[in-house]
């Protein structure tokens, strides 16, 4: 099974995700914040990321710019939540190299659909 | 040569003259005056200050005192060349105050002062007679030479043949511009004649008497006589009074300044003028030397034509004849037309006006026009008096240059008024009056012994000595202490009276003539005054009032474009309607100065000022009304900037509660979505699908306040494509599809109409669509629920009516549903009471219209949008 990074600082939320995913069979790891997050994503090396746009300490969309940066991680699967549904999000998102963009608040089935669509099985 | 023929000779001249001034005029008349007011024709007229004094003259002063004559051509030439600036200015002022004579210009500067007027007048009247008398008398002695048998009455029978024609043309018209381009044509012709006459003499005499240039020199220098020796004193006095001779002699003022016709044409003036003297001058010498040698006992100043004669060639005495002829006639015409203009203005129209006061009327041009033809009627026959009284006599040159001094008189007021702004009336009539008195004392009456040497017996009040200054040559004596008590009087009078008002106001004009913005330059044609007028008007009236009520007038006079003549009724017209703007008084005074040249009076001056006071009263009212409404616009301000600041924390509030609220709300969402999985027991699955029914609701109300508050803020940003109607409706209808509760409901199209292309935010149509269908989907409560939707294309504008076949909304209800939480039903239905408020909020931001449809049977909504 797929090994998801998770890098949300939300623990309710993270909580939520995670159990949905580990009841579909994947191993999912929690990063509770953005200073950090892209050293954590090097060192795990997960097969798809889950990334908050609000995060302490770096955005989400630094961090992702940051990883697309990098030439090991310029194609590694970034899913990314954003509670704040404006298409200035979306575009912002967009520009840095997301590969899905899903809003708060979001559908369990509907996640767990676009994760497995991210890392083909 | 017969006498009869000589006559004959001149009549044929005059008819031609004639004929040249009636064709200029009527060229003028018909607006081709182009070239009558080229540069040439300007500079041509200016040589009417060669008189027949100077064409005969000359050589008469050139074989009494050699080079002396040379002064008279000095003069003008330094002031063309180096004071340039001087005329300049006089001709702008001219223009701009719209003076007609010299008399008029000093009277203007010193506040529109008549006495001062009369003053310039009288002095320029008797300082130019005997200057007349001299023409007169050069045609007599001309006549004389060619025809032994003299006769008496040529004098009178040229006086009365000047004045006709003068008459005839310098009265024709009273334009108020005062230019006679006839007379001034004419005089062109003849400054052409005397040119060629004075060259070809001079020719004749250089080439065809001496052996050419060589063998003249060696004449003079053969001919050096002791009277030739230079005196540096009278040099120097003749070329000043020469000078100022060129600036005040009426005559000239009126071809210098009058009949400018373009203030460029002084440009060509300042060198051409100089050239056309040094013509007229070169052979003079040559002439005198020659004639001295060939006729020791004729009078020198007739060697222009006995020379010819005696040589045997009657033709070139005819045409130097001719020259002389011009010469005289020229200055006579233009002398009395400017001596007429200042005797009719300031003297004869005054006392005309005095004697009618009660009785003035209607149109006083006719009168004015009388009162000029009487003036030059008058002038031209003082000329003839003094002819005949003096009889003849005296050397022509020296008549001339008392002329010269006399007119000179009037320098320091009018130089004075150009530069100095502290020149006052007083002083202006101060030394006027005490240069006149001691010119007429010392120069003018001792001329033709009207008092004796004496100085009744009192030593130091000898006319040729005066306060003891013995053994000064009589002309420079008389200059000197004329001007120097002229001056002296002007600056002493000027710096201890006070000017009045009118005075300061005329002097800051006339001396800053320049400051001002450059007044309009040609008159090439049209009604310079009238433009005027509309000017004028314009800027008290508007633009286009004052285009429309000068358009009105033209057209009721039979022209077409805007300037209509300026009759008196007109000015009356136009007056009254300045009135209505500025006041009576200040109206009254404002049509005269543009339109007359009458003085506005002390009383005229009173009455502005009242209507000044008045108007500065109301304008203090009127500015504490606008310091209150400037105060109530700056609370306004504040409070609007408060409110803006208010907006802006809402909407920043309303973006952080989203993000605050969505949180917590997607972590609800998913647990209850997981409890509702089958782990858990059949009771707690279906509360926990309670809750997450209750938290979607939640959530759609918070995305339609966030929505309904950046639509309200008029920061939505909208999308706009070209888009098929079906295409969005086919969007919202599947949308709608999963609206809950869901009921089935029963849509009923029209394909047709719907394939209609707009050119709108599809996103933003597409949502009021779907909340329209979604609405009739929840609330209709037939029992087999359909949706018909209408699409209509009718005034540049498409409506698409949504009606169900359910109860409609009551009658009460249908002002309030587009109103927030304007909710009908109390059921507990899933929905924010918002959807309404954003269709109305969007199809605003669309430019289109969303409103209820009563009537239908069901509930009925019309969306309108433009084409």
């Amino acid at each position: 099974m797929g090994h998801v990074l998770l890098i949300e600082d939300e623990p309710n939320i993270a909580e939520a995700i995670r159990f949905i995913l580990s009841r579909d069979g994947w191993q999912v790891t929690i990063y509770p914040e953005g200073a950090g997050a892209v050293e954590a994503v090097r060192c795990v090396a997960p097969d798809v990321v889950i990334l908050d746009a609000m995060l302490p300490g770096q955005s989400g969309f630094d961090i992702l710019t940051r990883l697309r940066a990098d030439p090991d991680m310029a194609d590694l699967p970034v899913l990314m939540l954003t509670a704040r549904g404006q298409s200035r999000d979306r575009e912002a998102a967009e520009k840095a190299g997301v590969s899905r963009f899903m809003t708060k608040p979001f559908s369990n089935a509907e996640i767990l659909e676009q994760v497995r669509l991210l890392v083909p099985r | 040569m017969p006498f009869n023929l000589l006559v004959l000779s001149c009549v044929s001249y005059v008819v031609f003259l004639f004929l040249v001034a009636f064709i200029a005029e009527r060229r003028a008349a018909a607006g081709k005056v182009r070239w009558l007011r080229s540069p040439l024709v300007y500079t041509l007229s200016l040589s009417i200050y060669c008189t027949a004094w100077t064409f005969y003259g000359a050589v008469g002063s050139a074989a009494a005192s050699g080079l002396e004559f040379m002064t008279i051509y000095m003069g003008p030439t330094l002031v063309f060349v180096g004071w340039w600036g001087l005329l300049r200015k006089l001709v702008r002022i001219g223009r701009q105050q719209r003076v007609t004579s010299i008399a008029d210009l000093i009277s203007s500067r010193y506040g529109k002062s008549n006495l001062l007027g009369v003053a310039v007048t009288l002095i320029s009247v008797v300082a130019a007679t005997p200057y007349i008398a001299l023409q007169l008398q050069s045609v007599v002695l001309s006549f004389g030479v060619f025809a032994a048998d003299d006769r008496e009455g040529t004098a009178l029978w040229v006086a009365i043949g000047l004045a006709l024609f003068t008459v005839l043309f310098g009265t024709r018209n009273l334009d108020a511009n005062e230019r006679h381009t006839g007379v001034v044509t004419a005089i062109a012709v003849e400054a052409v004649v005397k040119l060629a006459a004075a060259l070809a003499v001079g020719v004749f005499v250089v080439w065809g008497i001496a052996g050419g240039p060589s063998d003249i020199l060696a004449r003079i220098t053969a001919a050096d006589r002791p009277e030739w020796a230079l005196e540096p004193a009278r040099w120097a006095g003749l070329t000043f009074a020469s000078a100022a001779a060129v600036i005040c002699l009426p005559r000239m003022f009126q071809v210098l300044v009058v009949e400018n016709a373009d203030e460029t044409h002084l440009a060509t003036a300042g060198w051409a003028f100089p050239l056309y003297l040094l013509g007229m001058s070169v052979f003079v010498i040559p002439i005198a030397v020659v004639g001295l040698e060939m006729l020791p006992d004729g009078n020198p100043d007739l060697f222009v034509l006995t020379i010819p004669l005696e040589a045997g060639r009657g033709d070139l005495a005819m045409l130097a004849f001719l020259g002389g002829f011009s010469s005289a006639t020229s200055m006579v015409i233009v002398a009395a037309i400017a001596l007429a203009t200042m005797l009719s203005n300031h003297i004869v129209m005054p006392i005309w006006l005095g004697l009618m006061r009660p009785a003035v009327s209607g149109d006083v041009r006719r009168v004015v026009l009388l009162s000029r033809r009487l003036s030059i009627a008058g002038v031209l026959a003082l000329g003839y008096a003094y002819f005949r009284l003096s009889g003849g006599g005296e050397a022509l040159a020296s008549i001339g240059l008392i002329s010269f001094v006399g007119v000179a008189q009037v320098l320091p007021a009018l130089v004075g008024g150009l530069f100095w702004r502290g020149a006052t009336r007083v002083g202006a009539a101060v030394g006027l009056t005490l240069g006149a008195a001691v010119w007429m004392y010392t120069l003018f009456l001792p001329s033709f012994g009207a008092i004796s040497a004496d100085g009744f017996g009192i030593g130091w009040l000898r006319p040729h000595a005066l306060f003891g200054t013995e053994g000064m040559d009589p002309l420079l004596h008389a200059l000197f202490w004329s001007l120097i008590l002229n001056v002296a009087g002007f600056c002493a009078g000027s710096i201890l009276s006070f000017p009045s008002p009118m005075e300061r106001l005329q002097g800051a004009a006339f001396v800053g003539v320049f400051d001002t913005a450059p007044g309009p330059s040609g008159w090439a044609g049209g009604a310079p005054e009238a433009e005027d007028l509309l000017v004028m008007a314009q800027r008290i009236l508007g633009e286009e009032t004052a285009l429309t009520l000068f358009q009105a007038e033209a057209r009721a006079q039979g022209r077409a474009g805007y300037l209509p003549d300026p009759t008196p009724a007109f000015l009356e017209r136009l007056e009254r309607r300045l009135a209505g703007a500025v006041g009576a008084a200040t109206a009254h005074a404002m049509i005269f100065q543009v339109a007359g040249r009458a003085a506005v009076t002390v009383a005229d001056l009173m009455a502005v000022a009242d209507e000044a006071a008045q108007i500065m009263e109301y304008s203090a009212r009127l500015e504490s009304q606008r310091q209150e409404l400037t105060r109530t616009a700056a609370a306004l301000r504040d409070a609007n900037a408060k409110l803006t600041r208010l907006a802006e924390q809402k909407d920043a509030f309303l973006g952080q509660i989203s993000h605050e609220l969505r949180t917590p709300m997607t972590s609800i969402l998913a647990f209850s979505e997981i409890l509702m999985g089958d782990v858990a027991p059949e009771d707690a699955r279906r509360q926990a699908g309670i809750i997450h029914a209750e938290a979607i609701r939640l959530t759609r109300l918070l995305d339609d306040l966030l929505d309904l508050s950046v639509l309200e803020s008029g920061q939505v940003k909208l999308h706009v494509s070209d888009v098929r109607l079906r295409a969005v409706l086919d969007r919202a209808l599947a949308a709608a599809e999963h609206v809950r509760p869901r009921h089935d409901l029963t849509v009923f199209r029209d394909s047709g109409a719907e394939a209609l292309v707009l050119r709108t935010d599809p996103d933003r149509l597409a949502q009021v669509f779907i909340n329209l269908i979604a609405n009739a989907r929840k609330y209709c409560d037939a029992a087999d629920p359909q949706l018909r939707i209408v699409v209509r294309a009718q005034d540049g504008g498409v409506t698409v009516d949504f009606i169900d076949n359910g109860r409609g909304i009551p009658r009460p209800a249908q002002a309030s549903i587009f109103e927030k939480f304007a909710r009908l039903d109390e059921s507990g239905q899933a929905g924010t009471g918002l959807g309404l408020a954003i269709c109305r909020e969007v199809m605003m931001s669309l430019g289109g219209t969303i409103a209820y449809l009563p009537g239908q049977g069901g509930a009925a909504f019309r969306v309108w949008l433009p084409l």
